[in-house]
């Protein structure tokens, strides 16, 4: 069933830049991209556990801290090794200064 | 601290890998020096411009020292250029190969590729299945049973070191697996970290290698000259891989295995600047290892950030190597006996609940 949360203010991400969202013991990451967009994606790396959250955003990438992997986070596509599952995506919807992110 | 020596089981499918994956070793959460996102963002950012710079020179470099190798041939300048030649191909094709090969050096990612694949031909690492070796490297760092880039085993295989100066077993090693792989199939170990959809890749590239490596063999046969095969395939690879492996010995040799602080299991060797552009930086070890995101520009700012919390770095490859040496000789007949290092008294202490039962048992 899903489920809009509050995940964070519009000006809690930096443009191109990411930030951590917990909620029902899950980790989300909530993207602000380069053209002030926002997205979201699980927060942990499909390949191992990591935070991507600790890790790099470059235009539409999300870089994972441990091994250097790649997503795309506007489309949760997996770049190439070492990372080849697709991170899921989660609805993202902005309403006045509140990011909402569909937990469902 | 224990007495009781264990033969230890470095393969990856055998008992201490076992161990490891029990005691909570492999794939673990590792200490990482706080620093501010803020810093850690800037300290990430990527750019072309050095590493295009620093290729330039380098393939500026190859073509130079070639050329000067083939001039000079039959007299014994042809030999200071070959000798040259090679530990550029053999030597430093090392330290591009782990930067591309995690996609740090250049900021757009097709470059990181190209100079990937062409550094891993020069140094005989297959693409693919080196990137994956990598990567368990970069999870299980010296972890043993689950690091398959360990090359100061313990006790240790002495003659294997020496013979690798000139990358003998490695060249010997790799040929048998390239045609293993042309034939579609990988060895038991690379099955643990090769995961199936990328295993095409590394059938498809060792054929593809197989077909390169006959060109300099040949063109040599065709031109009657050794020249060919001194430029191109496993003899520069062997012939330049001294540089690479006196550097490489510097990361992780001597220091503790089985432990999850790479403050504990690596070296930063102060170096100077020819030797620094030479191996990317990589001097800057426990940098590198515990944020391997930060691309090489920027590792030496890393790590005045992070000296208050991790030990004093090695003043230059002489002190690593007094140090390095008598450990490696020490641990023939100890092999349970290995250097601990120091912190300063800003950093934050070793931790004993991240280093599982045998550290907690020293």
């Amino acid at each position: 069933m899903s489920e809009w949360v509050q995940a964070c203010a519009t000006d809690d991400i930096d443009d191109e830049d990411l930030i951590r969202f917990d909620h029902g013991g899950r980790v989300y990451a909530i993207y602000k991209s380069p053209e002030g967009e926002f997205f979201a994606t699980a927060g942990i790396c499909t390949h191992e556990h990591a935070f991507l959250t600790d890790g790099l955003v470059m235009g539409d990438i999300i870089e994972c801290p441990k091994h250097n992997g790649r997503f795309n986070y506007k489309t949760g596509a997996a770049k190439g090794a070492p990372v080849c599952v697709n991170l899921i995506t989660h609805k993202v919807k902005v309403e006045g200064d509140a990011v909402y992110v569909n937990v469902g | 601290m224990t007495t009781t020596a264990t033969a230890r089981d470095y393969s990856l499918i055998g008992r201490d890998s076992e161990l490891a994956v029990q005691s909570g070793l492999a794939a673990a959460e590792w200490y990482h020096t706080e620093i501010p996102r803020k810093t850690m963002k800037e300290l990430m950012q990527r750019s072309d411009g050095p590493a295009l710079r620093d290729t330039a020179i380098w393939f500026a470099l190859l073509i130079g020292l070639a050329a000067g190798g083939i001039a000079f041939w039959g007299g014994w300048w042809a030999v200071l250029f070959f000798f040259g030649y090679g530990t550029i191909y053999g030597g430093s094709a090392d330290s591009r190969w782990h930067e591309c090969g995690h996609g740090t050096a250049f900021k757009t990612s097709w470059m990181n590729d190209v100079v990937y694949q062409i550094a891993c031909f020069m140094v005989m690492r297959e693409p693919t299945v080196w990137r994956w070796s990598h990567t368990r490297h970069h999870t299980d760092t010296i972890i043993v049973g689950r690091d398959p880039e360990i090359v100061a085993m313990r006790p240790p295989d002495i003659l294997a070191m020496l013979l690798n100066l000139f990358s003998i077993k490695h060249v010997v090693v790799t040929v048998g697996k390239i045609l293993l792989h042309s034939t579609g199939r990988l060895t038991a170990e690379e099955e643990t970290f090769i995961p199936e959809m990328e295993r095409g890749r590394v059938y498809r590239t060792a054929r593809i290698w197989l077909c390169i490596h006959m060109v300099p063999i040949a063109l040599s046969l065709a031109l009657q000259s050794f020249i060919p095969v001194l430029l191109v395939g496993p003899l520069p690879t062997m012939y330049g891989a001294w540089y690479m492996v006196y550097m490489g010995f510097t990361q992780h040799a001597g220091l503790a295995e089985n432990v999850l602080d790479h403050r504990l299991n690596s070296r930063t060797v102060y170096m100077n600047p020819l030797f620094r552009y030479l191996y990317w930086n990589m001097n800057y070890h426990v940098e590198h290892h515990m944020f391997p995101m930060v691309p090489y520009y920027r590792l030496p700012a890393l790590h005045e950030i992070m000296k208050p919390d991790t030990p004093k770095p090695y003043a230059s490859t002489i002190e690593a190597y007094r140090e390095i040496i008598p450990a490696v000789l020490r641990q023939l007949r100890d092999p349970e006996w290995h250097v601990v290092r120091q912190l300063p008294a800003t950093a934050k202490p070793y931790r004993p609940d991240l280093h599982g039962a045998a550290a907690a048992a020293e």
